[in-house]
């Protein structure tokens, strides 16, 4: 997405005291929602370094209010002093980080594979499967995001248990796939959509397979659609947290459901649940930041013709 | 699959005719089709049999089905190139995630109608037994299920006002500002993170009844007893701000590229006509933004309809129930009482209300976008 400047409101000018007033306004709305998006954030991040009397007194700034204290993260094992010992809680959240990364990203890349290439199917030829025709079976896989959690949620349980998927990697990756199949054919439809048939035609003449002009025409030209599908998908996936609740239990639990099953214990430790809080968060936060254009892009994919 | 026959009349022009590949190559392809088809309801007879304890040989747990099924579909690939060429070629890009589709979708709705209607009780002994439309008639006398349904109609609701939010944002945004990257990144940061932990940051801390700074804040403001989740209404309304929270960016990000889409010039001929900031909205931009508008309400809708990760998180439903959506208490059927049986019930009942609601709303939604312009 192209950012342009619509500067109509310039030119709107009526008198310099309205100006300068909806400056006001909307560099006041601006900062108020800024710091609605921001506070929940900072606050996670600064009582990750609170101790208990700070945060029953309510602190917020670092340094003026309260002395900022390893607490947190030593409970984690992630504190300087602490991060070269031996620790179980370490241990432990790196094992779901890994869980995690692996589900997150493993999922994004195969939905990644088959959704190009069902959607590249999709817009450069017509199918007849029965009486399906190419509409129909856009329709089929768009209409999954429709479908809620719960509805599969059971029976793969059942199922799962029946081919010994429950509890595995795997597992997930496989329902994590199924999860975001339908916006990467979305994202990538549109991405296809948008390269001219004509670059395929001229490598056909020159001899390449059609599967040849696939791998060496299409795909690097549509490869910002597929960053931008990735990263969606793996956001998608990273937070899940139903699957993943109802399906694994020690060997495969990802990092929502272990900071889920801290907060249902009660007393609970302010300073180590935002300790693993900030640390749940961060990696898509640096994303969140570094990627920012590619994730827009995916979001706004054939919603603006 | 053997009526498949896709054509290309669109692009490219010359197809590969059928009758160049030599009969050899087409007996091959049939041959391997047929034996992996056979080889796949082999297996799944040998491991019918062996589970009802018909005969003795089979395997401990359904996997190797998986296993055959993916060998099906790759003998499938490989059998549509051997016999149709370049077409067998095309419809090997649609196949995969086809086949994936159905075997992940299809199949175990299916079998969730099935133990949708069974009495299943994974903590019992007893295993399952068919008891009909039981589940059905029990269903529609849970007060707690209606409950949830009625929470969701109002969920739903809420993003209406997502929705005013998210537009006044993405004018804001779109308004000549300074430092736009910045904000844009920072309105978009909620999204990214990831629901529980968010529940945790606003839900469980921020909003503490003792020394959560929004409860603090509460108090100054003269609410004398701000337990943000204990009375029922403003627990349904604290769980409403935190799905909002996350989610007010996507409907905000759709909004944006669509008021960046507008052509200047309407807007432009709209002042030079003499209007006012005020009616050049109401006249020219909402009109123009209502296609937009609907796709990310409607989306939102879709993903508003699956809401369960912050309830689960915060109130696990209460109080009393008074905040579940139906999939957190399908969720909690099944974690606390072990009940396949009933809670698959409830999942399809929901399933099959949610398709008819979205296929009105698409409908609906058609048709005012019409109506309008």
């Amino acid at each position: 997405m192209s950012v342009q400047t619509t500067d109509y409101v310039a030119s709107d000018i009526r008198s310099p005291a309205s100006f300068v007033a909806s400056r006001v306004f909307i560099y006041g709305a601006l900062a108020f929602w800024a710091f609605i998006c921001l506070f929940p954030i900072y606050w996670t991040i600064t009582t990750s370094f609170k101790t208990a009397v700070d945060v029953t007194q309510g602190h917020l700034i670092p340094f003026v209010d309260f002395q900022p204290d390893w607490k947190g993260w030593r409970s984690l094992g992630l504190s300087p002093d602490s991060i070269f010992q031996t620790s179980t809680v370490r241990d432990e959240f790196l094992k779901r980080f890994m869980n995690s990364v692996i589900t997150s990203v493993g999922a994004s890349s195969l939905a990644i594979v088959i959704g190009s290439l069902a959607a590249y199917g999709l817009t450069r030829y017509r199918y007849h499967f029965a009486w399906f025709k190419n509409e129909d079976i856009s329709f089929f896989f768009l209409s999954q995001l429709i479908l809620p959690p719960v509805v599969l949620a059971l029976p793969f349980l059942v199922l799962y248990r029946e081919v010994g998927l429950l509890d595995t990697r795997v597992g997930l990756i496989l329902l994590y796939t199924l999860m975001v199949l339908p916006i990467v054919i979305w994202i990538m439809r549109d991405q296809f959509n948008s390269i001219p048939v004509e670059l395929e035609e001229a490598a056909l003449v020159d001899g390449l397979s059609i599967w040849g002009a696939f791998f060496r025409i299409v795909m690097p030209i549509a490869l910002p659609g597929i960053v931008a599908a990735f990263i969606l998908a793996m956001v998608l996936c990273w937070n899940e947290y139903f699957f993943a609740a109802l399906l694994t239990s020690t060997d495969a639990k990802t990092i929502p459901v272990m900071v889920a099953s801290q907060t249902g214990s009660q007393g609970i430790n302010w300073w180590s649940m935002a300790a693993l809080a900030t640390a749940a968060i961060a990696p898509l936060a640096v994303i969140g930041i570094a990627l920012e254009r590619y994730l827009i892009m995916g979001m706004t994919a054939g919603a603006v013709k | 699959m053997a009526d498949q026959t896709s054509t290309a009349t669109q692009w490219p022009a010359d197809a590969a005719p059928h009758d160049l590949i030599p009969p050899g190559r087409k007996r091959l392809g049939w041959a391997l089709m047929a034996i992996a088809t056979l080889g796949l309801l082999a297996t799944i007879v040998l491991q019918i049999l062996y589970k009802t304890e018909v005969d003795a040989i089979g395997f401990e747990t359904w996997r190797p089905v998986v296993y055959a099924y993916v060998a099906w579909g790759v003998a499938i690939g490989i059998g549509q190139v051997l016999t149709r060429g370049e077409d067998g070629q095309r419809a090997l890009f649609l196949l995969p995630a086809l086949l994936f589709t159905i075997a992940m979708v299809i199949f175990p709705t299916l079998f969730g109608f099935y133990i949708a209607l069974t009495d299943w009780n994974l903590s019992s002994f007893s295993g399952r037994r068919f008891n009909g439309l039981d589940n059905f008639w029990q269903m529609l006398a849970d007060p707690y299920y209606r409950n949830a349904l009625f929470n969701m109609v109002l969920y739903v609701l809420a993003v209406l006002v997502e929705y005013v939010i998210a537009f006044g944002l993405a004018l804001l945004l779109n308004a000549q500002i300074r430092a736009r990257k910045f904000f844009r990144v920072v309105f978009l940061m909620p999204l990214m993170l990831s629901p529980v932990a968010v529940s945790w940051m606003i839900g469980k801390s921020l909003m503490e009844y003792r020394f959560g700074p929004a409860a603090t804040l509460a108090r100054h403001l003269g609410w004398e007893d701000p337990a943000f989740f204990s009375n029922p209404i403003t627990a349904r309304i604290a769980i409403m701000v935190l799905d909002a929270w996350t989610f007010i960016p996507f409907m905000m990000i759709m909004l944006l590229a669509g008021l960046q889409a507008m052509s200047r010039e309407v807007l432009e001929a709209a002042r030079v006509d003499g209007a006012t900031a005020w009616q050049t909205f109401w006249q020219v931009t909402f009109p123009l933004m209502l296609p937009v508008s609907v796709t990310a309400v409607i989306l939102r809708i879709i993903f508003k309809l699956k809401l369960a990760d912050i309830i689960i998180t915060v109130t696990s439903g209460g109080p009393g129930g008074a905040t579940d959506s139906v999939s957190s208490f399908i969720y909690r059927e099944y974690r606390d009482r072990s009940n396949v049986g009933y809670g698959t019930m409830l999942a399809m009942a929901y399933l099959v209300i949610i398709v008819v609601f979205v296929t009105w709303l698409l409908k609906f939604a058609s048709r005012f976008v019409r109506n309008v312009n």
